[in-house]
């Protein structure tokens, strides 16, 4: 067994006695559970890891840094669309905590257009409401939406009591988008709902793709039509992406859902290829674009020059022209240099420091790359929400249980469209594109692309990262705003992979060389010698002042 | 434009609030919770409340802001959340061992209507809190009032759930400083004790939310009011409550339980509120006010007569907590200026008649509203421009929009740093807001010269 990444940190640490250290404070019963949620990776010749527990709820009190159904549902998936007014209904807290505070940048082309990306809209439930019902301020609310703004389209967030008073917020959508005229619809993604903020996509992915996706025939002009799915242009980079794609020819018919618009999603059945960036949030809708429309979907990744290049690679393969091809190797060899140039660079001060990525449900992997690039090891790295398919790969799809606390996430039925199913390649292309090396519909997981012995924890607390700082003492921890400071305040940068902390783009070559720069300045600030005052290191006199 | 769908046609709106002026009760009780010494707050309900209260505090105060969640599942929601209460409390002793855990609720547990304190004796009768240690609990529901009532409920359940009387005066004076910065808390203290006074002061965040970077990360920072201090409140010669809505509950329920005599007043923003208060605090305690307090307040003065020509006649837009806004708007007006858009998100009657009281002599229209929005602030703007606009961060979007000047002010402020540093509230904490002021509405005037009247001295 490779112990490579000990090595580096000292010889002493041994996984399983930090494993067994993380555990030792827990009560017995959340000790036995965590110890499935914690797993010293051991990857075997053919490419498998060990299972590990995801996708379970969360121990009360343990201080878990996940958060609801809701922020997946309204906050990740269908906040950043720019042109839908989104109601949340409930109290007012839901609504204001997700106002705003996710980097989805938006970019209209002019003052015209919609953009409600600055508002937050809420019925602000009062007492009354949970009492009598609020169906009925929601039918007004969604009424003086339409008044003051006049939408292509309204949704509608429930958040907690809404499901356990008995509000439909389905009902009063339908009966709205009868007397207005406009497309609106409801989403029950209720935080208490599943065991994190998964269940939220699943809610928001089977709710766009039955109430908006297909509703629009138009096609594209490009000769290349792709859709970006799980991309959400955090500081821009869905931007940076778009950069690339277009000059390589390649056209975004959507993107789920980063600086998105109704009229995106209502056609995106008209693209050719799905690439998918965040596997855990949006492969659902891909499943069921391939099942009714026959887009087939692969795995992509932009977050890294290399991972970059690769699945430009990708992309130019399916489409099997060798004009396109050419274009993409074209644009690829002017970009890479640039890169190389920081990276090289970079590379010279980071080389062997350690990280760790505590970080949603897709970042956590990702961004693995990009530390790679730069010569850093990745000693520790886990999902909040993740499932065991991010974890270990599709491929264990077919043994996932679902229990009794995700059970109620709805599934949809999806079928062929009699009319517009139009499979895009035929059998026999794609078995060849797949003896080429081309994978659909497959996603090989973050566990197998670690190294050996690194520790995998799944929904990490608060209790667990403290101990790995202390043992590991990494140089860098990734994770998000609410780890932030506590991290910092044990003296060790910490960078925030969900908020950029404000930075970015990250993705794409500009977003590469942006991130190795903010990594070297991290890992290198002077600040982190300062902190100890030079009365406290030398705090013996040596010799007496004599004032005279 | 960043608000390009807000334009002057004002619809009367009963059920779409855009914008909000507030949030939600449980982070105000997560807020005051993390002014006790060594005290986890959690959260009782799904976990997505406690994961955004927490991500918010901390944006505002760039600190660590620790809390714990019963992470309601489905299951829980329809029978309760009894079990994972209990199962909360036995880890978080384990694993983190703090001296007490302040329980809030939520929406979902409030509406479900789990009974908090019942849950707590069982975890007590089931041996799961350690002897020695406390569980506390406020029941905030964020269907009503707002976070500043959230605040209140969770001061005065730590007033009355520690209280211990023991006929013994302690010869200390209560203070419950209200919703305001860790900076102002600190401020507060430093004037009571200026004027030779012994306070108990809670919740006190200095040293908590605004603590030093030291290398080593303490989960329960040296700040906080000590659970001593909050037993022996009921020994106090008296409370003094500042602000109305977040703090009179407090001692209201103090005096009414152990007889400590309770004056409730204006927060101390600006100059007419902070004399009230040191005025009241020497009346109460029989002391005279040192000459030190005398200067700061001839400091504050001189400032005001020095640049009074930038203030007067100049009208504001004010959106916030409406203990903030009633003493502030008392101050702009003490500066002749005038505040004429006043929103609180936070409902309540009396801050409208304060506020229009306040305003009465005012040569212009006032418009006020508490339970507003910010979207009707900004179209109130667009009707009737304003010379500044005092808001949280929000309102960037706002002063980008209409060119304005702008001080941030209030909570949450995301995108600036100082405000959990340096007070606003008594006679220095004016001189800085009359600084910030000044600074937007001089920069102001320096990009608007024409070359030949950009002023050196001004």
């Amino acid at each position: 067994m490779s112990v490579e990444i000990l090595d580096d940190i000292g010889p002493a640490i041994d996984p399983a006695e930090v494993k067994k250290e993380l555990l030792e404070k827990y009560p017995a019963k959340v000790a036995r559970k965590r110890s499935k949620q914690i797993q010293i990776n051991r990857i075997d010749e053919e490419g498998n890891v060990a299972p590990i527990g995801a996708n379970v709820r969360t121990v009360p009190g343990i201080i878990t840094q996940r958060g609801c159904t809701y922020a997946g549902c309204k906050g990740v998936i269908l906040g950043p669309t720019r042109d839908i007014v989104n109601i949340t209904h409930g109290p007012i807290g839901c609504g204001f905590y997700s106002w705003l505070t996710r980097r989805n940048q938006t970019r209209t082309t002019g003052d015209q257009e919609d953009n409600f990306m600055t508002y937050c809209f809420s019925t602000d439930m009062q007492d009354e409401d949970i009492v009598f019902g609020g169906e009925k301020k929601l039918k007004a609310a969604i009424q003086e939406a339409y008044d003051n703004f006049k939408p292509k389209a309204i949704s509608i967030f429930s958040t907690c009591p809404v499901g356990l008073i008995g509000d439909d917020v389905h009902s009063v959508a339908r009966e709205m988008k009868e007397k207005l005229g406009i497309n609106i619809f409801g989403f029950s993604c209720e935080g208490y709902r599943g065991v994190s903020q998964s269940a939220g996509h699943h809610i928001a992915n089977n709710g766009i793709f039955k109430h908006v996706v297909g509703k629009n025939d138009d096609i594209m002009e490009a000769e290349y039509k792709i859709n970006l799915l799980g991309e959400y242009n955090i500081g821009g980079d869905g931007f940076e992406i778009d950069r690339i794609l277009n000059k390589c020819g390649i056209g975004v018919v959507s993107t789920f859902s980063g600086n998105s618009t109704y009229d995106q999603f209502a056609n995106s059945h008209t693209a050719d290829l799905n690439a998918v960036m965040c596997h855990r949030s949006i492969n659902y809708v891909a499943d069921m674009l391939e099942i009714k429309y026959g887009i087939p979907w692969i795995k992509i990744n932009f977050i890294g020059a290399k991972a970059t290049a690769k699945s430009l690679r990708k992309i130019a393969q399916y489409f099997e022209d060798p004009k396109l091809t050419k274009r993409v190797e074209e644009v690829i060899e002017e970009e890479l240099p640039g890169v190389e140039a920081v990276r090289e660079e970079v590379k010279s001060r980071c080389e062997g420091k350690l990280a760790m990525l505590f970080v949603g449900g897709s970042r956590a992997h990702h961004y693995q790359e990009l530390f790679k690039e730069i010569g850093m090891k990745i000693v520790s790295a886990g999902y909040e929400f993740a499932h065991r398919d991010d974890y270990e790969g599709r491929k264990v799809i077919p043994d996932i249980k679902i229990d009794a606390d995700s059970r109620n996430i709805e599934e949809i039925e999806v079928n062929k469209d009699e009319e517009k199913y139009n499979p895009r390649k035929t059998d026999a292309q794609m078995e060849n594109l797949e003896k080429e090396g081309l994978t659909f519909k497959d996603y090989k997981g973050m566990m197998p692309e670690m190294d050996q012995n690194a520790l995998v924890i799944d929904d990490v607390s608060q209790f667990e990262t403290e101990k790995l700082l202390e043992i590991y003492k990494p140089d860098i921890y990734c994770a998000g705003i609410k780890e932030k400071y506590a991290i910092q305040k044990s003296g060790i940068p910490m960078k925030q992979l969900h908020s950029y902390d404000s930075g970015g783009p990250y993705a794409g070559f500009n977003g590469a060389m942006n991130f190795y720069k903010e990594i070297d300045r991290m890992v290198n600030s002077q600040i982190w010698n300062f902190f100890q005052p030079p009365w406290q290191k030398n705090p013996e006199l040596s010799a007496k002042f004599v004032w005279e | 434009m960043l608000l390009r769908h807000t334009n002057k046609d004002i619809k009367i709106r009963k059920a779409l609030t855009v914008n909000p002026a507030k949030t939600c009760q449980p982070i105000g009780a997560m807020y005051a919770a993390l002014g006790v010494h060594n005290c986890l707050p959690h959260s009782h309900g799904s976990q997505g409340c406690c994961a955004y209260h927490r991500s918010a505090l901390t944006r505002h105060f760039r600190e660590p802001v620790m809390a714990a969640t019963s992470s309601f599942t489905e299951g829980s929601s329809v029978f309760g959340g009894q079990a994972n209460l209990i199962q909360a409390i036995d880890t978080i002793f384990n694993a983190y061992d703090p001296d007490v855990i302040a329980v809030h609720t939520t929406c979902l547990s409030e509406t479900i209507g789990d009974d908090v304190s019942q849950i707590v004796n069982k975890a007590l009768a089931d041996g799961k809190i350690p002897p020695g240690k406390r569980v506390i609990h406020a029941s905030t529901p964020s269907y009503v009032g707002s976070h500043v009532t959230g605040f209140a409920t969770m001061a005065k359940s730590m007033a009355i759930q520690f209280a211990e009387k023991t006929g013994e005066s302690n010869g200390c004076f209560n203070i419950v400083p209200g919703y305001v910065e860790p900076s102002d808390m600190a401020e507060i203290k430093r004037m009571v004790m200026e004027l030779g006074i012994k306070p108990i002061m809670w919740p006190d965040t200095s040293n908590v939310l605004n603590g030093p970077q030291t290398g080593k990360y303490k989960m329960f920072p040296s700040g906080g009011v000590t659970t001593d201090e909050l037993k022996s409140s009921a020994d106090s010669l008296g409370s003094i409550a500042l602000g109305e809505l977040a703090s009179a509950d407090a001692v209201r329920a103090l005096d009414s339980l152990h007889r400590v005599p309770c004056q409730v007043l204006d927060l101390p923003i600006g100059l007419l509120a902070t004399d009230r208060f040191i005025d009241a605090l020497r009346t109460v305690a029989g002391v005279s006010v040192p000459e030190t307090v005398n200067t700061e307040r001839g400091q504050l003065i001189d400032v005001i007569t020095d640049m009074h020509q930038y203030f007067y006649g100049k009208k504001v837009a004010l959106v916030g907590d409406p203990d903030h806004l009633i003493p502030l708007t008392e101050f702009l007006v003490s500066l002749d200026m005038k505040p004429c858009h006043i929103v609180t998100g936070t409902p309540g009657k009396s801050f409208e008649r304060r506020i229009n009281e306040i305003t009465a002599g005012l040569d212009c229209k006032v418009n006020v509203k508490a339970g507003g929005d910010m979207y009707l602030l900004h179209q109130w703007i667009k009707n009737e421009p304003v010379d500044l606009l005092l808001a949280n961060t929000y309102g960037k979007y706002i002063a980008r929009d209409e060119d304005l000047p702008f001080v941030r002010y209030g909570f949450p402020i995301l995108d600036r740093v100082g405000h959990s540093y340096f007070p606003t509230t008594c006679y220095k904490g004016g001189i800085r807001l009359l600084e910030k002021m000044l600074d937007v509405l001089l920069e102001r005037q320096d990009r608007d010269a024409p070359e030949e009247s950009f002023e050196l001295v001004m």
